[in-house]
């Protein structure tokens, strides 16, 4: 592989696992492993914890998506590797 | 009009719109029958991924489930979206680099072996298979319903018309169809609900709604925690779904699968670019997000409903059986509910404790179908409802048949056993295969093993265990040998099978589930269908293990790794 490639490809790398640790926190830790301490906190009628579990995490995961999506497209004319 | 007279009339518009835009889309050669020619546009194929994707078991079975989980419902939610960003990131925009017609095709490119391809085969087999059960039972409850017959019949009827419908398409005319579901049934299942959250909350939108206060000044959830634990039912808000481990390992096994069915990684063939596949992954994320956020609104409410229909504040003001609503009845002609009169007063008393609940049978099936009734809704809408409940198990049905049969007619015979077979042979092939495949299904829809949406978790549980890490692995690591993702592909669909068969049969045959459907027996309280999570650890532990003791990878495999790493063309 190129050094270029390389270059490209821990860029990708470095970006995913960004992307996937947030992904972790809104649904794994948010939404199961602290939900009983977040549900103390109350918005409107939603227990916190359970907003994470039952509408938060999902609106995470959309932005998530589009933002690796914009982040990659941005990267890809970086390093000169996208699609002509 | 009467109910009867208008969902004929909804359901009969919108099948024939389905079949007119699939004659009109069919596929003539094998490249638009598996990937509709490769030139999807993103936003059009997030839809109809995300029809593809939202099946019986999301439209029918989802909310009907949170609705009696509450809390613990989230794992189907979480895990059902999460597994977007997994596909986005992981798999979807090097696969369609690669370019194949299938999955097992990429796996026979990336590990150089045609046993690899057949052993690909078997776990997509598997997984799919389970999946289609899982929408017979969607199908089976939609159609009894809506003909006003037993659920038998209703299956049997809905076995047919699937059949008819995707033999004949193929992926090109599926895609078309698929986006016109989509929109059907994004609308079926949020006017109710717009609806019911207005008439309870006073807020038209139900994701607002569910977090707002009810007429009377109380929040609509503390309302609801309040009646359900006064009737000895857990409270609401909180009830985890057996343990925080349980939940944990159940929404990964979801997310993974997600990730790992071979029917939704198809739809990333069809689009242009890389580019394409990374945004429409999005875009089908977005799609499912409006109903995915709207579910837990429908759950809620819908249990209200249900509950304070039924029971009164004072136990002797509870409805009577003989004043029953007309929904009721109809629900009970198709034995998915059933009351017992125990104390013979003639009230229907339905509480948490089986001693004295009544309401002996509520199928959660039948919750999302039966909810506009019960809020009273007019009948236009819940004519709409069956529609969508329709369109839903349709559209998914006919993209998992799809994924089998291409399976079977590209991958085994035309890529292992008859290289030479002509392209209209085999069309013919993945034909058969589609009619076996809804066979199967069908005598399961019989025998249902859960809920549809636990029968299509234990799919996911399947295609997380097997497909996704040997993918994952394909892309992420250059020296992963073929030796490694067979042993790792087949140890973890091994050991999820093994665990599921134990506590619920072989072959689902109850009689012969070894260890019982009990939770002491269960491995640190991890329920069957949450299984595949550990079961995708076991395929890359052992895959790992066995790579560091066999052959290197050929030169020109690292190549091809590198190449499908990379957007541009070389």
């Amino acid at each position: 592989m190129s050094s270029n490639n390389n270059d490209y490809w821990k860029a990708n790398i470095a970006l995913i696992v960004k992307c996937l640790s947030i992904w972790f926190v809104v649904s794994y830790l948010f939404g199961i492993v602290f939900v009983d301490a977040l549900n103390v906190i109350k918005i409107g009628g939603y227990k916190l914890g359970f907003w994470f579990a039952q509408q938060g995490s999902i609106y995470a995961f959309v932005v998530l998506v589009f933002y690796y999506a914009k982040r990659m497209g941005d990267i890809d004319e970086k390093y000169n590797v996208h699609e002509k | 009009m009467d109910l009867q007279t208008l969902t004929f009339l909804f359901v009969g518009i919108t099948f024939t719109l389905y079949i007119g835009i699939a004659f009109w889309a069919r596929s003539g050669s094998t490249h638009e029958f598996y990937v509709a020619g490769g030139g999807i546009h993103p936003i059009a194929n997030g839809m109809a991924t995300a029809a593809d994707w939202m099946s019986a078991a999301s439209f029918i079975s989802m909310a009907g489930l949170i609705a009696f989980y509450g809390y613990g419902g989230s794992v189907f939610l979480m895990g059902w979206t999460g597994g977007y960003v997994l596909l986005a990131m992981l798999l979807a925009p090097y696969l369609r680099k690669h370019g194949s017609f299938t999955v097992p095709e990429f796996i026979s490119d990336r590990y150089y072996s045609k046993t690899a391809r057949i052993v690909a085969v078997i776990c997509l087999i598997i997984a799919s298979v389970t999946y289609v059960i899982g929408q017979m039972k969607g199908i089976g409850v939609a159609f009894s319903r809506f003909l006003e017959v037993d659920y038998e019949t209703g299956l049997v009827t809905g076995m047919v018309i699937v059949a008819f419908y995707a033999v004949m398409g193929g992926m090109k005319g599926i895609t078309y169809t698929q986006i016109a579901q989509y929109v059907i049934m994004i609308i079926a299942y949020t006017i109710p609900a717009v609806f019911i959250s207005f008439m309870l909350t006073g807020n038209p939108i139900p994701q607002l709604g569910l977090g707002s206060e009810m007429a009377d000044g109380t929040y609509l959830l503390d309302k609801l925690d309040q009646v359900v634990t006064q009737l000895g039912f857990s409270e609401y808000t909180t009830q985890a779904r057996l343990s925080t481990t349980n939940m944990f390992v159940y929404t990964l096994s979801l997310m993974i699968g997600t990730a790992g069915l071979p029917h939704v990684i198809m739809r990333f063939f069809t689009v242009s670019s890389v580019k394409a596949a990374r945004e429409s992954a999005g875009w089908a994320l977005v799609f499912i997000a409006l109903l995915y956020t709207t579910a837990p609104a429908v759950a809620a409410m819908a249990r209200l409903n249900l509950m304070t229909t039924i029971d009164q504040p004072n136990a002797e003001q509870n409805l009577a059986y003989a004043e029953r609503p007309a929904w009721f009845k109809n629900w009970e002609k198709t034995g998915l509910l059933k009351f017992e009169d125990k104390n013979g007063d003639g009230l229907i008393q339905y509480t948490g404790d089986k001693k004295t609940n009544e309401m002996v049978k509520v199928d959660r099936d039948i919750m999302v179908l039966a909810n506009p009734e019960i809020a009273g809704l007019p009948n236009w809408v819940i004519a709409i409802v069956a529609a969508g409940g329709l369109a839903a198990a349709l559209s998914t049905a006919a993209g998992l048949l799809l994924a089998i049969a291409s399976s079977i007619s590209h991958d085994l015979l035309k890529g292992v056993w008859r290289p030479n077979i002509s392209e209209k042979d085999e069309l013919m092939y993945s034909r058969i295969s589609m009619i076996g495949a809804i066979l199967i299904a069908g005598y399961y829809g019989f025998n249902p093993p859960d809920f549809a949406a636990g029968t299509v978790a234990l799919a996911f549980g399947l295609a997380a265990s097997s497909i996704f890490p040997a993918l994952m692995m394909g892309i992420f690591s250059k020296k992963m040998n073929k030796e490694g993702a067979i042993s790792g592909m087949l140890s973890g669909i091994g050991i999820t099978l093994l665990y599921v068969f134990q506590h619920q049969g072989i072959m689902f045959v109850k009689s012969t589930s070894f260890l019982g459907d009990m939770n002491p027996n269960w491995f640190f309280g991890i329920e069957p269908n949450a299984f595949g999570a550990i079961g995708a650890l076991v395929n890359f532990a052992v895959a790992f293990l066995v790579m560091s003791r066999t052959n290197k990878v050929p030169k020109e495999v690292e190549k091809m790794v590198e190449n499908i790493r990379i957007p541009a063309a070389n």
